[in-house]
């Protein structure tokens, strides 16, 4: 047997930056700030390649929706083994205003397209924390979905995913095609190389834009305001425990 | 990669003994009178042909600022090269903070197997091969950057992997055969094959022509056959590929004079007769294997001579001219570690009621760190861009590099133990291992003591070669008039004590100031060079009171102009950081301004003089005597 597998890759700002608001408060500081691929993409393309590493998929394709510093982070899922590239053409402020629906009807496209049988998706962006786009796009195609998966195991033409839900782990089957979301403990992605860094460079990313697809991207929603988290206070000290307890209670705590 | 440095002494020497000497014998009578009309020999026309220098630091010599490679601060990488390197960067410090354990390295000494195996996989054994051979292909800046993580890291894992790719096959990537680079590129750039340099011998240290291990031609020309021991070599333990060096029969074609040259060799342990000893216990670096190797009756194939028979030397000398900005890439690194150490310390501590980093003792003492660092980086990118755009004339420039970066790592690491005190000096806070892997960089691939003299020898062969030319001129003053005037207008104006307006130009407005005293610099160092040239002559080469102040001179002249070109690129492009590195670049420069004149002074006064002669007794007296001399105050 041998796949298609269309896996999303987004480019978003790096965890371990410190995020700033920015003075028109309709966003945050992204100019000069290091990006890189989201972390649960990077989960979703190394269960792609290993995948592809075990026979199962035939060809891994790595899809980007972004303005074209997307490429970069199409590089490194292709320096970790993906085949080739689609980069869905976003400028950056249009990027802004992006929702997950619009990501899933541009994937559906691209799934028809290149009639993959698999998508694999990260569970969620570590920017917008929506959470949406795996479900949404196996619902415009119309396919099953297996989300949060924590184990992917193909079984003749279906797919077995060990799924984490609250207090335990799920076990379903999925006929293909179909659509999977990673969870954090599906694998460790692996580092590129730097000699695979290199090679990667030869592969070949495809460039669209999401009205090429069909794909209207007009935004449903309006951001109002964003704010910083609330500072936090200034604690006190207590003298001993009684005081502690007594303190505890008037803030009604305990 | 300790034992061969030496070279350069060799280097210094034939050069000097050779070139230079003619030159600056001739010197004092060049101003004076003409010399007799003599053919023009051989030498001289080399020394003609080297006049174009490019180089900043070779051209101080002469009193001139030529500052074309260095201003403005150089910008070589592309914008896809740049996005390559920021890619590389990810998995290179992912690598050190989760597979590595410099400690652990530091306590088996050897680089533990499985970190071995993720450095292969990494790519790191082959950073500067082309992409064709199966490396990564980086141009020298890029390495420089992903150098210095693994000096941020550890430096026994950087002197594994310089040893190999630096040096240890470096000579194949530049001086092979296209079926040499076939043959051996691809394996040592994956790391299955560890390759070493070999050079260094028990009797043979900065000479490194004194090498006795031998290589004798078969009688069928097949082959040639290899006898000797080599000390000291970094992976010599480890490695498959070998570049060694060996004294062979080498018949002069013009002459038809046979006599015994340096050759350099790519030999393979698998030739046979290859050994090696056990690894060597040593002060740091202990996670890299250092091992004597042994050569007994090993059948080298004729076309595994490296860049013709006769001419290793010149390859040696290519191989480390080639990879010296890489140690101070590592150093770089390094004082960036320790600085940090240092600075989360000092920003955290708090003693008599007040954060430490609020006392001007450890205010200075994190001040003059960052600058050590400031220069240190500076320099280091300014050479490999150098390097990168083609240029033949760097290096003086990298001679001085890896003296400023060692010393300065030296400098910051022990400071930083300082500001840090007690827990400085506890092995956990990982500030001791350090101390004792970057002492070794003030050492091998040429000491500092050896680079300082080849840096001041160097500059003033060819200051040398220039009065000469002025010497040539004055033989038909109506040709070369224009020769002629411009070195006589130079001199009268520094007879009646005015300089040129004697700017450096290209540098930002706000630094005018420490311009104009680099560019006097300049001046009075040249004008010192070619007092020096003509007091002493050939004999200069003895001076080495002298030749060292000189050197240290060249130091700071070219420190400051780094400085300059950098602080000016960041004022230019309006950076967050331009304040403060042009806060950097004042202090710097002021102070290094100081340093020079002392420096100078002490070249010429009288007092100093005197010293320099105490000093030198001083030192006789001890040899002779074989112990201290002075008796204790108490008489026994």
């Amino acid at each position: 047997m041998s796949l298609k597998v269309l896996v999303g890759c987004k480019r978003v700002i790096d965890y371990a930056v410190k995020i700033r608001v920015r003075p028109d408060k309709l966003g945050v500081v992204t100019d000069g700030i290091k990006h890189s691929m989201n972390p649960f993409d990077e989960i979703a393309i190394e269960e792609a390649v290993r995948l592809k590493e075990k026979n199962i998929v035939k060809e891994v394709i790595a899809v980007s929706c972004g303005p074209t510093q997307a490429q970069e982070t199409i590089r490194t899922a292709l320096a970790m083994g993906a085949d080739r590239g689609i980069h869905v053409e976003v400028p950056a402020k249009e990027m802004e205003k992006l929702e997950p629906l619009h990501v899933s009807k541009i994937l559906a496209k691209l799934a028809e397209k290149e009639q993959a049988e698999l998508v694999i998706v990260g569970k969620q962006a570590i920017d917008d924390d929506t959470n949406a786009t795996a479900q949404m796009t196996a619902g415009i195609l119309n396919w099953p979905q297996a989300t949060f998966a924590s184990k992917i195991e193909k079984k003749d033409d279906f797919l077995e995913v060990i799924r984490e839900i609250d207090g335990g782990l799920e076990t379903i089957k999925v006929k293909l095609p179909a659509v999977v979301s990673a969870d954090l403990r599906l694998n460790e992605p692996r580092y590129a190389t730097l000699p695979n860094i290199m090679k990667a460079k030869k592969k070949k990313i495809e460039k669209m834009k999401p009205a090429d697809l069909g794909v209207d991207t007009t935004p449903h929603f309006e951001v109002i305001e964003v704010t910083d988290p609330p500072a936090r206070e200034a604690g006190i000290k207590v003298e001993d425990v009684d005081t502690l307890l007594l303190k505890l209670k008037e803030v009604g705590r305990i | 990669m300790m034992r061969y440095n030496k070279l350069l002494w060799g280097l210094s020497r034939i050069n000097l003994a050779m070139d230079m000497a003619p030159a600056a014998s001739r010197l004092q009578s060049t101003v004076a009178e003409p010399a007799s009309s003599g053919r023009v020999s051989h030498r001289e026309r080399n020394i003609t042909k080297k006049e174009e220098s490019k180089s900043f630091v070779m051209n101080i010599f002469r009193g001139s600022a030529v500052t074309e490679q260095a201003i403005p601060f150089p910008d070589i990488l592309t914008e896809e090269q740049k996005e390559t390197l920021e890619m590389l960067i990810g998995p290179t410090e992912k690598f050190f903070r989760e597979c590595n354990d410099a400690a652990k390295n530091d306590s088996i000494e050897a680089i533990e197997e499985q970190s071995m195996q993720s450095l292969r996989e990494l790519g790191a054994f082959g950073l500067q091969v082309p992409v064709e051979y199966g490396g990564v292909g980086l141009n020298n800046t890029q390495y420089t950057r992903l150098v210095e993580i693994v000096g941020y890291n550890d430096l026994g894992v950087g002197i594994t992997l310089g040893a190999h790719q630096s040096i240890g096959f470096k000579g194949i990537m530049i001086t092979g055969t296209p079926e040499q680079k076939a043959k051996y590129l691809p394996k040592v750039a994956t790391g299955e094959h560890i390759a070493a340099f070999a050079l260094t011998e028990p009797s043979s240290g900065s000479d490194a022509g004194s090498i006795r291990s031998r290589a004798v031609l078969a009688e069928d020309g097949s082959h040639y056959v290899l006898n000797g021991s080599k000390i000291w070599i970094s992976n010599g333990g480890l490695a498959e590929v070998f570049t060694v060096f060996a004294q062979s029969p080498f018949t002069d074609p013009k002459t038809g004079v046979t006599k015994d040259k340096v050759t350099a060799f790519i030999v393979e342990r698998a030739f046979g007769g290859v050994s090696h000893g056990p690894p060597e216990k040593k002060m740091g670096i202990k996670a890299s294997n250092t091992a004597e190797v042994y050569f007994e009756d090993t059948k080298i194939p004729v076309e595994n001579v490296l860049g013709g028979p006769g001419n290793g030397f010149k390859v040696a000398m290519e191989i480390l001219n080639n990879g010296r900005f890489g140690m101070a890439a590592a150093m770089t690194g390094t004082i960036c570690y320790s600085f940090k150490k240092a600075l989360d310390f000092a920003t955290s501590r708090t003693q008599f009621g007040q954060r430490i980093d609020s006392y001007g003792t450890i205010q200075e003492k994190l001040s003059r760190m960052a600058m050590l660092h400031y220069v240190s980086e500076s320099m280091t990118y300014m050479i490999s861009s150098n390097m990168d755009a083609g240029s033949k004339d760097y290096h003086l420039e990298a001679a001085i590099s890896k003296c400023f970066a060692s010393e300065a790592a030296w400098t910051v690491t022990d400071e930083a133990i300082q500001v840090m005190g007690g827990m400085g000096f506890m092995k956990e806070t990982g500030l001791e291992r350090v101390l004792r892997d970057l002492r070794i960089f003030r050492i091998f691939e040429g000491t500092n003591d050896i680079l300082r003299l080849f840096v001041a020898l160097t500059g003033l062969q060819y200051a040398g070669g220039h009065l000469r030319e002025l010497q040539q001129a004055l033989k038909n003053p109506a040709a070369n008039m224009g020769l002629i005037l411009g070195e006589g207008t130079k001199r009268a104006k520094r007879a009646i004590g005015f300089t040129n307006n004697g700017t450096i130009e290209g540098i930002h407005p706000k630094l005018s100031d420490s311009a104009l005293l680099l560019g006097r610099a300049v001046e009075a160092f040249g004008y010192t060079a070619e007092g020096l040239l003509m007091k002493h002559g050939k004999s200069i080469i003895d001076q080495q009171f002298l030749l060292n102040r000189l050197a240290n001179s060249c130091i700071d002249l070219y420190a400051s102009l780094v400085v300059l070109s950098r602080a000016s690129r960041s004022l230019n492009l309006n950076l967050l950081s331009s304040d403060h590195e042009e806060k950097i670049a004042r202090v710097w420069v002021n102070e290094a301004s100081d340093r020079i004149q002392l420096n100078l002074t002490a070249v010429k006064s009288s007092v100093s003089q005197k010293n320099f002669s105490d000093l030198e007794a001083i030192a006789k007296e001890l040899s002779c005597h074989g112990n201290i001399i002075a008796e204790r105050p108490l008489g026994f």
